[in-house]
């Protein structure tokens, strides 16, 4: 197996590591309101990345990374050039704005099919804002390919892939014919730092960018019109704090009492 | 297509029986199709999927239907499409576990409706008539409800988000078999290395302890944790970094992307309380915390705390919980 044509779907979303305090809704407008949280790609879109990484390390091949959504920040997404992926498409257009997973699907499976050939799609296993994960089955099912999910390792194996899936209380070994989709967690291990070389490649490099006219959408078919499903509601339930500290002289004291409070309550 | 009418519940069979998931989704289930005045539908398939039928039918379920298929996920999902079919229901729930996460999606794909996940709610829009799916998102910092107007509607749905359905006994229903071809599928299973974890398993367990970021190491797992879980006969868990750091085991993995636990008692140990671990224990009864850092978001969600260093402060909480409860 030669020049393995990878794909990777990354997207663009705000930090999930960023404290909860730190995150606002507005309710009646469903948004996200502005705050000091910093955007990057999303954490498991950024195992996917690794997992085409270690791919190429291994044999060799391409790795194109496309994201769909609008107004990306430019060295955010370029992360991706950086860390070494090849190529970067973004599918950026007001009219993506406001996908849903159908949507979103719909329009990335339009761009693979206007790439050259290819023999995998990484996708992380869920986005780190919508938490839906549901793109990767969208693509395997519009464009009819296998699909491998939960991987926490991937090789390329006697013209197959092989994959570590995880499953309940272990794992599973799952051979599969290319082209094939792949969704990657969290146990495939965290993506390389980019190193300076990388960088710099990146910065000179421009992504391409396809509107939705490029791939033969209508403005009904992407973005807030194209969704299947409706957003009726975003909101922060409202959390009284109520929590009762124990104190003590030292910490084994505070230990101590802990144990008599909670006999105290008859929680034990 | 506005003949579509009816919830159809997705069951899970485990150990040869169905699971708790499933059972709370035929409760869920009976209660939709009651506010929609509609019947409750469930299929079952693969391995011990005869034997279930019992158990739909005792739940409420006026049909069950039994797709004879193999465990693989393409069977299951042509037995969906199959039981879709037969049953046209304008919605259809899917445990969120195990097979359930890649079958609801993909089903939903395959006919060109919608899908949400992870939902920990089902209701009837009282107003609209319409059918709410709420769910967590932005890692569980807020909550999103969605609705749909293609059908049938597929929704995922969180363990243990809603109560179990009693059986009642005595109960029959119509069965219906439902045979489908499948072609081979293309992914094939080479091998498989399962880490039984001993000991009590994490779901069920009364009372859980776990550990995060703040543990250090995977010592304290071993020791400090595990002595403490032992005094209270409850299991030991774990946030995602010590997971990630190889420090637990992944199967002790709590959290949005980890298991689902809901507990009599849960204790927090050097956990900061992000809402990717807080989604998977938010429904714990009782939540203790203990961390070094006062402001920790963990200090927000749990009943009871202390602020200080789990060193000292567990092993001594472990002592006297152990001369409280000899008596």
């Amino acid at each position: 197996m030669s020049d393995l044509r990878m794909v990777v779907c990354c997207k663009q979303v705000l930090d999930p590591e960023a404290p909860p305090t730190s995150f606002k809704i507005d309710s009646s407008m469903k948004m996200t309101l502005p705050s000091d949280i910093k955007p990057v790609i999303g954490q498991y879109d950024e195992f996917a990345l690794e997992a085409a990484l270690r791919v190429r390390d291994a044999i060799g091949g391409s790795i194109t990374v496309l994201s769909l959504g609008n107004n990306f920040v430019r060295d955010v997404i370029k992360k991706s050039l950086a860390v070494g992926s090849d190529d970067l498409i973004l599918l950026e257009d007001a009219a993506f704005e406001d996908s849903d997973s159908w949507s979103t699907a719909y329009a990335l499976s339009k761009a693979i099919g206007k790439l050259e050939g290819f023999d995998v799609i990484f996708c992380g296993r869920q986005s780190s804002d919508w938490d839906a994960g549901q793109v990767g089955f969208g693509l395997a099912e519009l464009l009819g390919l296998p699909i491998v999910t939960l991987a926490r390792k991937v090789e390329a194996v006697d013209g197959k892939l092989r994959v570590e899936q995880v499953i309940p209380d272990g794992y599973q070994v799952v051979e599969v014919p290319t082209p094939a989709v792949v969704t990657v967690t969290s146990e495939l291990g965290n993506l390389r730092y980019p190193v300076l070389k990388g960088i710099m490649a990146a910065a000179k490099k421009q992504p391409t960018i396809w509107k939705p006219a490029d791939l033969g959408l209508e403005a009904g078919e992407v973005g807030a019109p194209g969704r299947k499903l409706a957003l009726d509601r975003l909101y922060q339930p409202f959390k009284e704090a109520k929590c009762e500290i124990v104190d003590g002289e030292t910490g084994a004291e505070a230990g101590a009492n802990l144990a008599l409070k909670l006999r105290e309550a008859k929680v034990i | 297509m506005d003949e579509n009418k009816g919830v159809l519940v997705y069951g899970e069979i485990v150990d040869g029986k169905l699971s708790s998931t499933t059972c709370e989704l035929l409760g869920c289930g009976r209660r939709l199709a009651e506010q929609l005045g509609t019947g409750l539908a469930c299929v079952v398939a693969g391995t011990g999927a005869e034997g279930a039928v019992e158990g739909v039918c005792s739940r409420g379920a006026g049909t069950a239907y039994v797709g004879s298929a193999s465990d693989g996920i393409e069977a299951l999902l042509a037995v969906a499409v199959a039981a879709v079919e037969a049953a046209r229901p304008s919605i259809v729930l899917v445990p969120h576990a195990g097979f359930g996460r890649e079958l609801g999606p993909r089903l939903a794909f395959r006919l060109g409706s919608a899908a949400a996940t992870d939902c920990i709610d089902v209701k009837v829009d009282a107003d609209s008539g319409r059918v709410i799916l709420t769910k967590p998102v932005y890692g569980g910092n807020a909550l999103a409800d969605f609705a749909a107007d293609t059908t049938p509607l597929v929704a995922t749905v969180r363990p243990k988000a809603m109560s179990p359905e009693e059986p009642v006994a005595g109960t029959t229903c119509e069965t219906v078999a439902l045979s489908v071809e499948t072609p081979a599928p293309a992914a094939k299973v080479l091998d498989r290395v399962e880490e039984k974890v001993e000991g009590i398993k994490l779901e069920d367990a009364a009372t859980v302890v776990s550990g995060g970021r703040g543990t250090g190491g995977p010592d304290p797992f071993n020791t400090i944790l595990k002595e403490l879980a032992e005094v209270l006969h409850g299991a030991v868990g774990a946030s995602r970094p010590p997971c990630d750091n190889g420090w637990a085991p992944e199967s002790m993995h709590i959290g949005l992307t980890g298991k689902i636990v809901a507990p009599d008692l849960y204790i927090a140990v050097a956990i900061s309380g992000a809402s990717q671990h807080m989604a998977g224990c938010s429904g714990s009864k009782t939540m203790v915390a203990i961390n070094k850092d006062e402001e920790a978001n963990i200090f927000r969600e749990a009943t009871y705390g202390v602020v200080g260093r789990f060193e000292e402060v567990v092993p001594a909480f472990t002592a006297k919980l152990k001369e409280l409860l000899a008596d």
